[in-house]
Order: C-alpha cells, then sequence, then structure tokens
C-alpha cells in the first residue's frame, strides 16, 4: 500500500524533496547497472567492460557526497518533522547503504580482471543466478523508497534467504576446486571473494529495505531477519587419499 | 566439563543513551497527572468551541499544546484557570479535576484556583510600576507577609525566573523600562511568587527575539523541576524543544497526544501527521 499524502503547502519544499527522491532512484539505478555489469564482465570474461565499472564507482561516491549535502541543508534550513524528517534521515542511509555496493561492485570487477586472465574454472552459473536475485532485490528496495511502499519494503526485505544458499553452494564447490587442484586457487579465491561480495550486497538491499519500512511506516522490522549463509560453521576435510 | 557455570548474557541496551532526550521521553511515559481533564465541553454562546476533552498534565512535565488557529488550544488554557468566567455567555461543562476536585466548579472560589493555576500570556504584561511592586502585587492579593518575607520571597521569585542578576540593583524603577524578554522574565516572576502548582503559559514567546525565545524555554526546562506546566504554541519547533508530551488539537478536538519525541518523528493519525509536515489543508 502506498500512503497517499497531499503536497507540502511550502511548494519549493516539496520541490527539495521530489530531488532528493530522483537523486536517491538515480544513485541506485547506477548501483544496480554496476552490479549487473560487474557480473557481466565476470562471466563473459570481459576486462574492457570490467575496468569501466572501477571507473564509473566514482560517480557513485560523488552521489552519495551530493545527497549527504542536500540531506543535511534540508535539516538545517526545512526542520523537517514526522514522514519528511524520517525519508531524509532514510535517503541519507540508503546513500550510504548504495555507496557500499559500489564499492562491492567494483571490487569484483577488478578480481574479473585478474581472472579473465587465469583459466576457467568450474559453472559460473550460480554466480549469474546469485547477482540477479541480489539485482532484483535492489531494484525492488529502490522501487520501494520511490513509491513510499512500506510492503514491498517487507518482501526484499525477507527474500535475502535464496541469495544466502546460492551463496553457500557456491562456497562449497569452490572449496571443492581448490582441492582436487591446488593451482586453482588464485582463481577460486577471487571467485570466493566476489560471492561473498554479492552476498553482501544483498544485505545491503535488505538493509535498504528496512530503512524504507522505517521512512513509511515510522516502526521498525523485527531485529532477526531469516538467514540461511552457513559458510562460516564450514569445515574443509581433506580428500580421502 | 560442566557448562552449569556458563551464565547467559543479557541485553538491555535498548534504553541507552540519549541522555536528557531519552530522560524527556521516559517522563513522559511514566508521570502521574497533577490536572486531569475529563469530558470538557466548552461553549462561546451556542459555539461549542472544545468537544469531550480528555487528557492529563503529568506532574512536573512540560506539556505543549500545538493545532491551527481556532483549533480549541487557546480556549483549553483559559478553561484551566477559569479565564472565561469573566465574559458572559461562555461556559465550560465536564471536569478539570486536581486533588480529586473540580476546579471549574462554582463552588470552587476562582482566586483559590489562580493561585495553584498560574498563566503567561503572549505579550509581556507588566504594570506600570516598580519592578519590585510587579512581582509583589500578585502575592499581595492571596497572601500577607511581613517585608523581611515579602523581600525574601521577591528575591526568590526574580531569581527563579532568571532575572535576579539583572534587576537587583533597580528593584525600584519602572518595569517598562525592561527589554521585551527581560518583562517577559518579569511577568513570569510574578505567576511564580504566588507558589502555583501549574503555569499556563499562552504563546510566550511569540513577541520576542530567538535569544530571549531561548532564555524563556531554558528557564521552562528549569521550572518544570517545580511546576507543572502547559505551553500553547504556534512554533512546532519551540514544542519539540520544550515539550515532554504534545497534544495536537484541531476543531475543537484532541487529535493525538504523545511523547515529544513520537508526535514529531511518527505521529500515529494521518491529520497530525499533515499538520506537523506542513500538509494542511
Amino acid at each position: 500500500m502506498t500512503q497517499e499524502m497531499p503536497e507540502h503547502i511550502v511548494r519549493s519544499y516539496e520541490e527539495d524533496l521530489k530531488r532528493l527522491r530522483d537523486m536517491v532512484a538515480r544513485m541506485g539505478g547506477l548501483a544496480e547497472q554496476q552490479v549487473a555489469d560487474a557480473t557481466t564482465a565476470l562471466t563473459r570474461r570481459d576486462s574492457e567492460l570490467a575496468a569501466e565499472v572501477v571507473k564509473r564507482d566514482a560517480q557513485l561516491d560523488q552521489l552519495e557526497r551530493e545527497i549527504e549535502a542536500f540531506c543535511v541543508r534540508l535539516l538545517a534550513l526545512r526542520q523537517p518533522m514526522a514522514s519528511d524528517l524520517r525519508f531524509i534521515v532514510a535517503t541519507m542511509k540508503i546513500s550510504h547503504d548504495l555507496e557500499r555496493i559500489g564499492d562491492y561492485a567494483r571490487n569484483g570487477a577488478k578480481r574479473a580482471i585478474v581472472l579473465a586472465t587465469l583459466p576457467v574454472i568450474g559453472s559460473l552459473n550460480g554466480f549469474a543466478r546469485m547477482a540477479r536475485l541480489v539485482q532484483e532485490n535492489l531494484t525492488a528496495a529502490i522501487d520501494a523508497l520511490v513509491q513510499d511502499d512500506a510492503e514491498a519494503a517487507a518482501r526484499v526485505w525477507g527474500a535475502d534467504e535464496p541469495v544466502d544458499d546460492i551463496y553457500n553452494g557456491i562456497f562449497r564447490e569452490l572449496l571443492t576446486h581448490m582441492m582436487e587442484d591446488p593451482r586453482n586457487i588464485t582463481g577460486a579465491t577471487h571467485l570466493l571473494f566476489i560471492a561473498k561480495n554479492l552476498e553482501r550486497i544483498g544485505d545491503h538491499a535488505t538493509n535498504i529495505a528496512e530503512t524504507v519500512h522505517y521512512a513509511v511506516r515510522g516502526d521498525s522490522l523485527p531485529e532477526d531477519r531469516p538467514k540461511s549463509d552457513s559458510s562460516a560453521f564450514a569445515v574443509v576435510r581433506p580428500p580421502e587419499a | 566439563m560442566s557448562s552449569s557455570t556458563e551464565t547467559v548474557a543479557t541485553e538491555t541496551s535498548s534504553s541507552s543513551s540519549f541522555g536528557g532526550l531519552q530522560a524527556r521521553s521516559d517522563a513522559a511515559i511514566n508521570a502521574t497527572a497533577r490536572v486531569s481533564v475529563r469530558n470538557l465541553d466548552f461553549f462561546y454562546g451556542e459555539t461549542k468551541a472544545l468537544k469531550s476533552i480528555n487528557f492529563d498534565l503529568p506532574e512536573k512535565q512540560v506539556t505543549g499544546m500545538i493545532g491551527p488557529s481556532g483549533c480549541g488550544k487557546s480556549t483549553l488554557l483559559r478553561v484551566l484557570n477559569r479565564m472565561y468566567s469573566l465574559y458572559p455567555g461562555q461556559r465550560a461543562t465536564g471536569e478539570v479535576l486536581m486533588d480529586g476536585r473540580n476546579m471549574i466548579a462554582p463552588s470552587v472560589d476562582v482566586n483559590e484556583l489562580r493561585a495553584k493555576v498560574g498563566m503567561v500570556f503572549q505579550k509581556p504584561t507588566p504594570f506600570p510600576m516598580s519592578i519590585y511592586d510587579n512581582v509583589a502585587f500578585g502575592i499581595k492579593l492571596h497572601e500577607r507577609l511581613s517585608k523581611a518575607q515579602m523581600d525574601e520571597r521577591i528575591e526568590w521569585a526574580l531569581s527563579r525566573a532568571a532575572i535576579w542578576d539583572e534587576v537587583k540593583d533597580r528593584l525600584d524603577r519602572s518595569a517598562l523600562g525592561l527589554s521585551g524578554g527581560q518583562q517577559q522574565r518579569l511577568c513570569i516572576a510574578r505567576t511564580i511568587a504566588v507558589r502555583p502548582e501549574v503555569i499556563l503559559f499562552d504563546e510566550p514567546t511569540s513577541a520576542l527575539d530567538p535569544i530571549s525565545t531561548l532564555k524563556i524555554e531554558e528557564l521552562i526546562d528549569e521550572l518544570k523541576r517545580d511546576f507543572t506546566i502547559a505551553i500553547v504554541t504556534h512554533n512546532m519547533q519551540q514544542a519539540a524543544r520544550c515539550a515532554d508530551q504534545v497534544a495536537f488539537f484541531y476543531l475543537g478536538e484532541l487529535v493525538e497526544i504523545a511523547p515529544a519525541a513520537q508526535m514529531f518523528t511518527a505521529p500515529k493519525q494521518k491529520r497530525t501527521q499533515e499538520y506537523i509536515t506542513g500538509r494542511f489543508g
């Protein structure tokens, strides 16, 4: 459900809020594209595209700074209250999440450049699937913000489990490759970091969803989110001789 | 190995470190009522200006009242010390309870009520007399004090109103020579000189500059240690700065009452939300 709110009496304030919403939507779109391109660069072994992702990250950093400065200005000059206050604080937090997502994408792209020079290890289907899920969640979270949709935000918040499941699968698969042939270790380690990056991006998408829910409704989602990343408990057993 | 020595760590960090702000919203939830308004209706002739108002002024706390012009908040303040009884055709039904007594019942002496419930107005209203006599004026209506007692009471009142240092050397000079902010603090001194339990502020800073305004707000914060306070204000930021709980009135109804922090971050009612974000009408 989206909340119907009449327009603000001060038109320039309404415009400021609209502008802030646009800035975050633009930053969200850019972050989505970075994640998508970083993944494409990996699966297609496209170093040029990867280099572009690395370069483009500066735009996200710049947008984050702009959003933050704009929020501080709004807080000082408009003295926002209630839903406006929550929205402004939320966009500030979300811009930090998006900036982190950008960092993970850039890091993945850098590793993709290295990986393009190494032999192929196994299938990258899991990566493509995981990246698609993460992007879907990220897009849905940003849409929820733009449309003030708390229910959509709550759905995103609960939808991170499959991402964790794929991550666990990739983790096990890569361990197996490393055990089979130590020459795989360099590449597999880079891949492992990329998988972890994607998993972290998924977590930031749920953070964004949580923040959107608070901005729209004024109350918080429960502290415990459904999670199934079990790699922290994994034990490596040497192959049987 | 026995695990019986293991202890389970319990987290109690939720009400952690907002300092004064946290104390403010905790207080708003825990206090006992000093004044209880029950089923209060108020009429200007045929017009019903307040509709079945129910709420409490918690003891030694600041209750902010906000709402658009004509919403009834100032009317309510005037009911609380029966200011309306000066005007024919105005009447209130319902109860304003203090210590179990209905203070708006005709059987209660209005002077007794006003000794308990003092009021400070929008514009400073010093009398054209000396600073000393301004403060002594109200006391003389209610009490007979010796000169020494009177001197002591006046110094106490002026000190509590944070103006003693500025006027102690010119108590015999006219109050009209003071600045607006000083005049307002003098009026506060005059109000607290009769040692009321409740102080009502009707837009006490709307005629003052920002620094004088902050001084009054600081003073209100100071005064709530001893007095129960209600403040009507058009300035939402002022309500946010001063009040423990905030009541929003609209068209003679109490729409919502909540701790200030909740009121200004996540009000429950749509009308409150629209009013405080400036989307009204």
